[in-house]
Order: structure tokens, then sequence, then C-alpha cells
């Protein structure tokens, strides 16, 4: 038994209208200070006006929120009592709006004893809608909440399904301001999630096709989004593809490369979608030197081989991690831990840290090959190197 | 041989295998914790029976099948059917992905459970080492 959670997705251009419906009266807006900069709330607020809906917002959220500036906006929602709570930006703004919204349901629990079990009872004062910014996180449609410590300086994975949007908004008008960089980072985190997603060991029939789908629509129109940021049809693509993206492995789950990315982000400051692009291919080599099945299905599907002799196995799972590492070239991301400029004597000072941290990710669980200790050192070096996987 | 499950001969052995894993030692070297695994009756065996395990520091501290949950002091109580445990004893049933189906029922600390994924692993790697025969069948 198994379960698939999703929001009810508007999407496409236009998509931000469907606000102009919204019954209610109050909502609350959980952002960042960029996102308002770039005039996208005063476009969700221009629609929530034609609702009759008072809007307040609330764009203290920096990157990587944490369980500090959550409680902070749990305080707001608690003064103003929406009945909407809709999280405008990338990743982190829609994370601190879940962790927001489920604190002003439930002010007597912890943030982080928001867990995958157990019932919150949420839905009593209010809904959440997300509208990503950015494509690539594919939080939209999760139920995932990513929150730092900023006490302990620890990432703390946390959510419940029932925390997941019930409406969630994808308007490729909202990421059409995004730079290359950006655009290249978070839309390399969709390929992540679509590839882990397709290849961890809790994939389903149901995410299978998602997973595929995204991974195709991010070879296809990332390099065109990076490029020409004003191409409407690449920026709708890959708006899409994060969320088919994020509905895929957000009902499978991600992997080694999260983890390990999880980690070097943790650490170096790495933004998220570079980190797990990094190490991607390195996890990709490892696994398929134990179980190469997926990996080589997925790289036939996209068309990753050429000739019959490279459809199976070892050299078809290969052929995925040369085209993953052939993206990033094109976008400008950088292959390895060398090349994102992190000194090598910083990064060997932390290397038991970075081992520590990604063998204990939870992602780590869905991993088709586990590594030991001495592997696992081993694959942040190879990492660091750009050395193809061997062992 | 195989071990018959349940009993208390199968969870000494399942203490012997991961006394004897490397990668349980090392995952769990900061884990401390004691366990009672309650498998509840249900269509395919017709009696709740209770596991005591106690986990410390990537170690088997002692195993035995106990009379009730209140038998032996612990940490963390993981509830299921016994149809559901033969599952994840078979390598069919992820225990992580049968708590947040709600297969499996936990009292404890989830969040120090989710931070210890690799040992859950482990754990199903030596279970899955024991050599079980469940009711109604020969051996597997």
């Amino acid at each position: 038994m198994w379960n698939f959670i999703s929001p009810r997705i508007v999407f496409g251009e236009g998509a931000l209208d469907a606000l102009d419906e919204l019954v209610g009266n109050r909502a609350l807006i959980v952002t960042d200070k960029g996102v308002v900069e770039l005039g996208l709330v005063n476009k969700v607020i221009a629609h929530l006006k034609k609702a009759s809906i008072e809007v307040c917002v609330f764009d203290e959220v920096e990157p990587d929120p944490s369980v500090q500036t959550v409680r902070k906006g749990a305080e707001v929602a608690l003064q103003l009592q929406p009945d909407w709570v809709i999280g405008i930006g990338g990743g982190s703004p829609i994370d601190a709006a879940k962790a927001i919204w489920i604190l002003y349901e439930r002010p007597d629990i912890e943030p982080a004893a928001i867990a995958p079990v157990g019932d919150l009872g949420l839905r009593k004062k209010a809904r959440l809608i997300t509208i990503p910014t950015t494509s690539g996180t594919g939080s939209e449609v999760t139920w995932a909440i990513v929150l730092t410590d900023a006490e302990e300086k620890r990432k703390m994975g946390l959510g419940n399904q029932e925390n997941v949007a019930d409406i969630a908004i994808v308007d490729p008008e909202m990421a059409m301001s995004m730079p290359p960089r950006l655009t290249a980072d978070t839309g390399l985190d969709a390929l992540v999630h679509a590839i882990e997603g397709y290849t961890c060991t809790w994939h389903t029939d149901l995410t299978d096709g998602l997973c595929l789908h995204a991974a195709r629509l991010v070879f296809q129109y990332l390099p065109r989004a990076v490029v020409d940021g004003q191409d409407l049809e690449a920026r709708t693509r890959m708006h899409n593809a994060a969320t088919c993206a994020g509905l895929g492995f957000g009902n499978a789950m991600a992997s080694m490369a999260h983890a390990m990315g999880h980690s070097l982000g943790g650490a170096f400051h790495v933004p998220h979608g570079r980190a797990v692009a990094i190490f991607l291919p390195y996890t990709i080599e490892f696994c398929a030197l134990e179980e190469s099945a997926r990996f080589a299905d997925l790289a036939v599907l996209l068309g990753c081989v050429n000739s019959d002799t490279e459809h199976n196995g070892v050299k078809a799972a290969h052929s995925l991690a040369y085209y993953v590492r052939d993206l990033c070239h094109k976008v400008g991301n950088p292959t390895s831990v060398a090349e994102a400029g992190i000194p090598r004597k910083t990064y060997e000072a932390q290397l038991d840290k970075l081992v520590d941290d990604a063998l204990n990710d939870t992602q780590m669980v869905t991993a088709i090959r586990t590594p030991t200790v001495e592997e696992m050192r081993r694959l942040f070096i190879y990492a660091y190197e750009g050395l193809p996987v061997d062992f | 041989m195989a071990f018959k499950f349940p009993s208390d001969e199968w969870v000494k052995e399942f203490a012997r295998q991961i006394n004897s894993s490397k990668a349980y030692e090392e995952s769990g070297k900061d884990w401390e914790g004691d366990w009672i695994f309650i498998v509840e009756a249900d269509e395919a065996y017709p009696k709740t029976v209770y596991f005591f395990i106690g986990l410390y520091h990537g170690k088997v501290t002692d195993a035995a099948m106990i009379e009730n949950e209140n038998a032996r002091p612990a940490q963390y109580y993981m509830r299921g059917s016994f149809s559901t445990w033969r599952k994840t004893i078979e390598g069919k049933l992820d225990p992580i992905q049968g708590l947040m189906t709600r297969k499996f029922k936990l009292k404890g600390n989830l969040m120090k459970v989710l931070r210890y994924p690799r040992s859950a692993k482990e754990l199903v790697n030596c279970v899955m080492r024991v050599p079980t025969e469940f009711p109604n069948q020969q051996s597997t």
C-alpha cells in the first residue's frame, strides 16, 4: 500500500487568474524580500483584491529558513487569523509557509516535531496555496519542509502528508525574472528530483511517468531557459517539469545525491540545486556498479544511448551520468566540487562531517546501493576531483 | 537450520546477526534506546507476541521474547500485524515506508529514529539474514 499525495494544480499562462475566484476574508502571504522587489507579490495581491481578500505580507524568509523565522511568521498569523496562507517564492518561502501554517493551526507543537507519522489536524483555521517563482524545488506540490536550526547549524527534514498545499498555482509568468544562474541551479534540481525519483527504491508505477517526462523536459528546455529567460515556451515547460518532478519524487523519494548535496550545502552553503547536480553522476556510477537496471532503463528512455550493445547495464547507466554532466556544462554549472570553488584544504577538513551527515540523511534510506563509511568518503573525494567512480 | 517465527530462538538469532554486522556497528554507533516490537495477532497468526531488543552504541545488549509490553522498560515501541512484520522480515516492506503508511505504529521519538536511516536499513538487512520459518510454512 502506498499513497499518492497532490494538491489541486492550476498551471500554464494565466494560472494566477484562479485567485480571482478565491473565497475567504484574509490571506497571509509568506515570501522573501527579493520576490517582493521583483513585483511578483504585487501581481498576486492584484488578483486577491479582485476576490476581496485582505492581505498581509510576511517577507522575512531567508535562504534556508530558520525555525526562529518560522516562529515569527506564525506569530503574525496568530494575530491576523487568515483563512489562506500563501507561499510565494522558491523552496525557502514555500517551505516556510508550510511550517508557518502548521504552527498557526497547531501552536502547541514544536517545529522539530512536524513528523511524517501522526495526525496534525490541519485546515481548521486556514488552507495553503503555493506559488513557485523558480522552476526546480517542486516544493509547491510536496509535503516536505526543510528548516534550519540556526543554533545547532543543522538542517532538519520535516513534514507530514497533511501539510501538502490545497492549491498549487504554477504560472510561468512568475518564473520569467529568474537570472540565468538561478535558472540553471533550480532547473538542475528538478532533473535530480526526476532521476532520483525514477531510480530510488521507493519509485512506483504512479511516479515513474512523471519523473521520466520531467527529465525529458529538463534536458530539452533548460539550456534554452538559461540562454534566454524571456523564452516563454522554455520557461513554461521548465515550470511544468519542476512540478512533474516534484509530484514524482515527492511521492517516491529522492536519494543519495540529495543526501550528499544536503551535506555539502550545510557545510559550504552551495546552492541546493548546484550541489545535488554535482553529485548525481557520481551516485549513478556508484549505484549502477551493483544494480544498473533502473539507470539503464532510464538512459534508454531518455535516448542517452546510441547502439543496441549499450542498452543494458553499467554502460547505459554511465551514459546517463555523461548526459547529466554534459547538461551541467551546457548551462555553465560545475561537475565537481573543485569546480564549485571549494578549496581542497577546507573540504578535506570537513570530510568526516560531510560523510557522517550524508550517511545519516533521511534520503539515504532509498539508495539502491548503501555505501559504507569508507565508500562514502571515497565518493566525496572522487566528486571533488571529478573522477568517474570505479568502485 | 531455520528459526521459527515468532520465538525466543528467532529473536536471539536476529540479535546475533546484528552483533556480527560491521555496517550496523558503524551506523548505530551513537544509538541509545531499547525497543519492544509488538507482533499483533491477525488472520495469519492468532496470538499477539512481544520482543525486547536492547540496542546501545551499535550492539545488542539483550534480546528476548517477553510476556507483554510492560515486562521490560523501553524507549521505543513498534506495533504492527503479524502479516506486516512478515513482509518486513522478508524484505518486502521497508519499515520506514510501513510507518508512513501506518502499517506500523511507533511510540517514541520518531524524529530521532528518522535521523538513523542507515541503521534502520542495516537492521532490515540483518533480519533478512535470519533463516526464518513462518507458521504453515516448511522453510523460507
